[in-house]
């Protein structure tokens, strides 16, 4: 079974880590991961740029509806996500509104630029 | 969790403008409202260990700093003594209405209240940054002092100074109309752009002590985004200070020279740092409507791009100056324009837009720099020659001082062995 382990904490506190902080951090977390990957069961691993920097598509009444900033509400739950190579935000949000237009019920897409990918290898 | 006390520190930095600006909403007063938040603090480093975080630490310390802030109040009128520790607290029962009722709104407008009056029009410059640094990031006057290099006693004074300017003045404590939070918006992002400056005009023996004045400014622009996260200049601001932040591990040699963007190894830029410039000016030019901030953001991202200098756009960089230029008709947006005209149309081109620039900008360095480097292109040395005098005298910091000098000392170089040719 693959499991997706999602990463929470407050973006203020995280945010104002200063560089020698966060690459401490990095570090740490760097040497888990490489106990995960050489087991063979370490698969892609992201971290996401600042809310700050996302958009959100919403199904609105006549069309897709993009709002800057993160996904707010709380009465949808995270379902699923893709990783996607694109030279503009206008790609990706052409990317999300077919997948919005093939999907069913409102529901909201919450775009956010990657600051680190690494794509991990899985064995079996 | 607990066994890293650090949380704690983070999350009273982080909850700071929020607590704050609410306290001020509730006591209408900057010591006040301050000396509630300390108390606030102290009780959270007392009872955060014990019990283990809040959900929302902001509003933790909200509840508790306005109750100390009453026993404040009420203890100097000699009334009812001071509730016992548990009451206070144990907010079990009283964090979850209390969240309810502080509503984003509210957030929003208390942390932009506070940064506002920090830049009152009646403070000059240096008090607004000093304010801002001391109130909403919450830096000690020691820190702010080490920042600007003047002594402690001078930094406390200068702060003092500020607030009692504050307190004599009017400050909008209701909510404000949509035109007026736009003011204010404005207000803000100028001061925050000006916390950055002071961080990023420093030289080299200045720079490191400076710095977090820069990420003090990156911080500020962040909350701000994240309050206001439709508003095109200030993801333009946000941008322009991480792009332009994202080069200071290259800006200075060895020698604590400044080193042009041109000859700086650009595997030194900070690249997380520009990937979220550049995503926030993708996102804000999706509004079609870029403001000074976003179009000197927008330039940036063009340095940014450009793998190699000789990769560089300088044909688009001239056309977002002269966007600029319309925006905020200004001299040194002229100088700037004339520098990318050098690069699309030569130093000719160039030197006819500097030249009737003289009158403005007689006293300004980078005036004479560029003059100096267009006529010595020209090979007019004895012209490029008194222009880069003219700069080494106007030139603030050591390091401009050596960057010009060195110019200087190539032309000399050059027309003796010219002479002796």
């Amino acid at each position: 079974m693959l499991y997706a382990i999602l990463c929470y904490n407050s973006e203020d506190v995280v945010g104002s880590w200063t560089k020698q902080e966060d690459d401490e951090v990095m570090a740490r977390l760097g040497a888990v991961q490489e106990k995960i990957a050489e087991a063979g069961k370490l698969g892609p691993v992201v971290r996401l740029l600042p809310t700050t920097a996302a958009t959100t598509l919403r199904k609105g009444r006549d069309g897709p509806l993009v709002i800057d900033g993160p996904f707010a509400e709380t009465k949808e739950q995270f379902l699923g996500f893709y990783v996607v190579d694109c030279e503009t935000l206008d790609e990706v949000l052409d990317i999300a509104k077919e997948l919005q237009a093939a999907n069913r019920g409102p529901g909201a897409y919450e775009i956010r630029p990657v600051s680190i990918f690494r794509p991990g290898a899985l064995t079996e | 969790m607990t066994a890293d006390p650090s949380w704690i520190d983070d999350a009273l930095t982080a909850a700071r403008p929020q607590v704050v600006g609410a306290l001020l909403r509730y006591f209408r007063d900057l010591d006040a409202a301050e000396e509630a938040f300390q108390e606030a603090c102290l009780r959270a480093l007392k009872n955060w260990p014990v019990n283990g975080p809040p959900r929302d630490p902001a509003a933790w310390l909200i509840f508790v700093g306005r109750n100390t802030g009453i026993d404040a109040v009420r203890r100097r009128a000699k009334q009812a003594p001071m509730p016992p520790e548990e009451t206070v607290s144990d907010l079990e029962d009283v964090e979850t209405p209390m969240v309810e009722r502080l509503d984003g709104a509210d957030y929003r407008d208390d942390i932009l209240r506070l940064m506002f009056i920090c830049c009152h029009p009646d403070l000059p410059a240096t008090q607004q940054v000093a304010l801002a640094l001391r109130i909403v990031s919450g830096l000690s006057v020691r820190q702010i002092a080490r920042a600007f290099l003047v002594s402690e006693a001078a930094m406390e004074q200068r702060i003092t100074r500020a607030k009692a300017r504050i307190a004599r003045a009017d400050v909008p404590y209701e909510a404000p109309g949509a035109v007026e939070r736009s003011e204010r918006l404005a207000a803000v992002a100028a001061m925050i752009y000006l916390i950055f400056n002071e961080g990023y005009s420093a030289g080299v023996e200045e720079a490191d002590r400076r710095a977090p004045l820069c990420d003090e400014a990156i911080r500020l622009a962040r909350l701000l985004l994240r309050l206001f996260p439709t508003e095109p200049e200030i993801m333009g601001l946000t941008a322009l200070l991480l792009l332009q932040h994202s080069r200071t591990a290259a800006r200075f040699d060895a020698d604590g020279s400044i080193i042009l963007l041109e000859d700086q190894d650009r595997s030194l830029w900070n690249r997380a740092m520009i990937a979220e410039g550049l995503a926030l000016i993708d996102k804000a030019m999706r509004h079609r409507q870029p403001g000074p901030y976003l179009i000197q953001a927008a330039i940036a991202a063009l340095h940014a791009r450009a793998a190699k200098p000789e990769d560089t756009d300088w044909a688009e960089i001239e056309l977002l100056y002269a966007m600029l230029e319309r925006q905020e008709p200004s001299p040194v947006v002229t100088l700037n324009r004339a520098v990318a005209v050098a690069k699309v149309r030569g130093p000719e081109a160039a030197l006819a837009m500097v030249e009737p620039l003289e009158d403005r900008l007689s006293g300004y360095f980078y005036f004479f720099g560029l003059k100096g480097y267009l006529l010595m292109q020209l090979g007019r040395t004895a012209d490029a020659r008194c222009a880069f005098d003219h700069a080494i005298a106007l030139a603030n910091t050591p390091a401009e001082a050596a960057h010009i000098r060195m110019h200087l000392d190539r032309l000399i170089k050059e027309s003796a062995e010219a002479a002796r040719a």
